[in-house]
């Protein structure tokens, strides 16, 4: 899995509350079985005038000039609330994205971020606001071993993270590989349970459908 | 010492294999639903990492999010295919049951797990989709997880899991004729907002909770991730254990004595104590309908559009700014003057068959109204429909000029062919109100099957009681 140590970049304002995973990917733009080939339709619906064209809306911050290579987000609370299309966190790493500063998350969509090696930040309303006062030329800083956003004028900003997730993504794990590591003791409570509650585990093959199948 | 043991509480505990040392765990999973949308990438990570599906019977299958409503024989959209064919393929390739588009049982996963008794009290159920709360309804701890989870309880059977905050709901109450579990939860959400559960497992409690059937239960508990809450859950009583007994794989004989023993003690202790604690009176209850791009964007249907100028919170007042100019409305405009383009009657949230007999009961010898372009009804399964057939629903639908569709997610998501236009509006029994969610541009007000059936007929949004 991809690492994440120290970020240094340029950081969008999009500090609209609630903005939900339809909005950061609506699901007609992703329609595909692979994880690339998303970037297109990051916020389709509000970076284009035409989406079938992506005739850019120069209106929406991301298409400003000053905000070209944006790779810090700044966003309001309850950000990636809705769906839990990991498609949304596949089209934002492959725009650039590597950090995301809310007050916020909605709760898949955070872990979502933390498997893409993009930082989900959790900072006061009032801090993100500040934060997003700052936004310019200056890059703003990222500091997972720390535990500290640092503003273009150099103020620090502290935030917390559970310490498993923050291990991870420092380390770049993989959580199926850390898991597999225990798979003697998922076996054994697999071997009690099936003793337990036998119904819970069903054979493999699907019966055939039956004609008078109880539907209500 | 309080032992006392909520349901959120003996449900981890049932399932934990490991506890980690910052109140994590590892949770033992047991049923693993896919589609098509979001598991080819979970596949793809399995076979690159040389891994095999830990147990192949605790998944199972079934298209929904891309497939056809219509003609089923063909799907036209090359990405949807792909999409379609890429799950059969790995299903053949990995061994694990589908429920493919020609099958019977076919349907919206969330109507199919609980319909087939693959979903049964007190187990964990996961799926690559954030709807799975909705089979909390069974007493169960469900889930919505991202395609990397997907992959991971493929090789692993266990998810790496933050313990949740407790909230509980309590409905209380008698729920007045015409008023629904729909209406119940527009409400809680208009309560609390969005993330007002965020972090939270949510039980529904109260007597009005317990008067419901499982299906409007099902309703509650779906809506539960749009009130921020990642899984909803109901504990386990009678009415549960009426609806399971019998179904294709519940348990029979002993077993269903063995299972029936355990599945009674799923219910929260008397003096479980919650992190959270929310009440609501649902005697008084209106019929719900959302104005804005947000479920909690909510009024009665007696309301009339808000005004921003009375939102005393600047980022909440631009939101309702901004909600207005898509929907195209204006503060003070009374809901029951809004006029629809399009009805929607479906979705995993109100699809099934109690939803459709409410429906028709509306309709009945009633005429879709003129300004009313498309009113579509599409089925939760292959089941569903058929259970409805029988009992003559679709004549009801079909005389009234609605159309009947086959079972799928449909315009709930505005991925597949069934997709609103810019600018349209439309009554819709589905789960989101979001910008673009059923199209671009397309404005959606969120409503029970009863008000979805009465806009229908009346080409507004208005009271189904009148």
């Amino acid at each position: 899995m991809e690492t994440f140590v120290v970020h240094q970049g340029v950081a969008a304002p999009l500090l609209r509350a609630n903005i939900d995973t339809d909005a950061i990917i609506p699901s007609r733009e992703m329609k595909f079985v692979s994880k690339t080939g998303l970037a297109g339709g990051l916020f389709a619906g509000w970076r284009y005038l035409d989406a079938a064209a992506r005739t850019p809306d120069p209106a929406f911050v991301l298409n400003q000039p000053e905000f070209a290579g944006t790779s810090i987000l700044l966003v309001g609370a309850n950000f990636g609330c809705g769906s839990s299309r990991e498609h949304a966190v596949w089209a934002l790493r492959e725009y650039g994205i590597r950090a995301i500063v809310a007050p916020s998350f909605g709760a898949i969509f955070q872990s979502n971020c933390m498997r893409n090696g993009i930082l989900p930040v959790v900072l006061a309303e009032a801090e993100v606001a500040l934060l997003a006062q700052q936004v310019g030329p200056q890059p703003m800083t990222v500091d997972l071993q720390r535990q500290v956003v640092l503003s273009a004028n150099g103020q620090a900003f502290r935030f917390e993270i559970a310490p498993a997730q923050r291990e991870m993504l420092l380390e770049g794990l993989d959580p199926v590989a850390l898991t597999l590591r225990l798979d003697a003791q998922i076996t054994a409570f697999q071997t009690r349970d099936r003793a337990q509650r036998p119904w819970i585990y069903l054979a493999p093959a699907a019966p055939a459908p039956t004609a008078h199948s109880k539907t209500a | 010492m309080n032992n006392a043991r909520t349901l959120y509480d003996k449900l981890w505990d049932e399932h934990l294999v490991r506890a980690g040392a910052d109140g994590s765990g590892l949770i033992y999973i047991d049923r693993h639903l896919l589609h098509e949308v979001t598991s080819a990438q979970a596949f793809e990570g399995l076979v690159q990492a040389r891994r095999k599906v830990w147990r192949i019977d605790a998944n199972l299958a079934v298209p929904d999010h891309n497939v056809p409503t219509t003609d089923r024989s063909r799907i036209d959209d090359p990405l949807a295919r792909l999409q379609v064919q890429t799950l059969d393929a790995n299903c053949s390739r990995h061994g694990i049951s589908e429920y493919t588009l020609d099958d019977p049982r076919q349907g919206i996963v969330h109507v199919v797990g609980p319909e087939q008794g693959i979903t049964l009290p007190g187990m964990t159920v996961v799926c690559g989709d954030s709807h799975t709360s909705t089979h909390g309804a069974l007493g169960c701890l469900a889930l919505g997880i991202g395609t990397s989870e997907v992959e991971h309880v493929l090789a692993t059977q266990t998810l790496l899991l933050t313990k949740a905050r407790t909230m509980r709901v309590r409905f209380h109450g008698t729920l007045p004729a015409g008023v629904s579990a729909k209406d119940m939860a527009l409400a809680l959400i208009g309560r609390i907002g969005t993330a007002g559960a965020t972090g939270h497992a949510i039980e529904f409690s109260g007597d009005a909770t317990r008067a419901l059937s499982m299906e409007a239960r099902m309703t509650l508990c779906n809506m539960a991730i749009e009130a921020g809450a990642r899984s909803g859950m109901v504990a386990v009583d009678e009415t549960t254990l009426a609806y399971v007994k019998g179904r294709n794989h519940a348990p029979v004989g002993a077993a269903w004595d063995q299972a029936c023993t355990w599945w009674r003690t799923l219910h929260s202790d008397a003096g479980a104590s919650f992190d959270a604690e929310v009440a609501i009176d649902v005697a008084t209850l209106e019929p719900q309908v959302t104005w804005g791009t947000s479920p909690e964007m909510v009024l009665g249907i007696s309301g009339v559009v808000p005004d921003p100028a009375s939102q005393p919170d600047p980022i909440r007042r631009d939101a309702w700014c901004q909600a207005l100019a898509y929907m195209g409305l204006e503060p003070g405009t009374r809901l029951t003057d809004i006029a629809v383009d399009k009805v929607f009657i479906g979705s995993c949230t109100n699809s099934r068959i109690e939803d459709l007999r409410t429906a028709a009961a509306v309709i009945r010898g009633r005429q879709r109204a003129p300004g009313v372009q498309l009113a579509l009804v599409v089925p939760g399964s292959g089941l569903v429909k058929r259970q409805a057939e029988a009992e003559g629903l679709h004549r009801v639908f079909i005389d009234a000029g609605f159309e009947w569709r086959e079972p799928g997610c449909s315009m709930c998501l505005g991925m597949n062919a069934d997709s609103l236009g810019p600018g349209e509006r439309c009554a819709s029994t589905s789960n989101r109100n979001f910008e673009g969610r059923q199209g671009h541009g397309a404005r959606t007000h969120l409503v029970s099957p009863a008000m979805a059936a009465a806009a229908a007929v009346t080409g507004r949004l208005c009271d189904p009681r009148h």
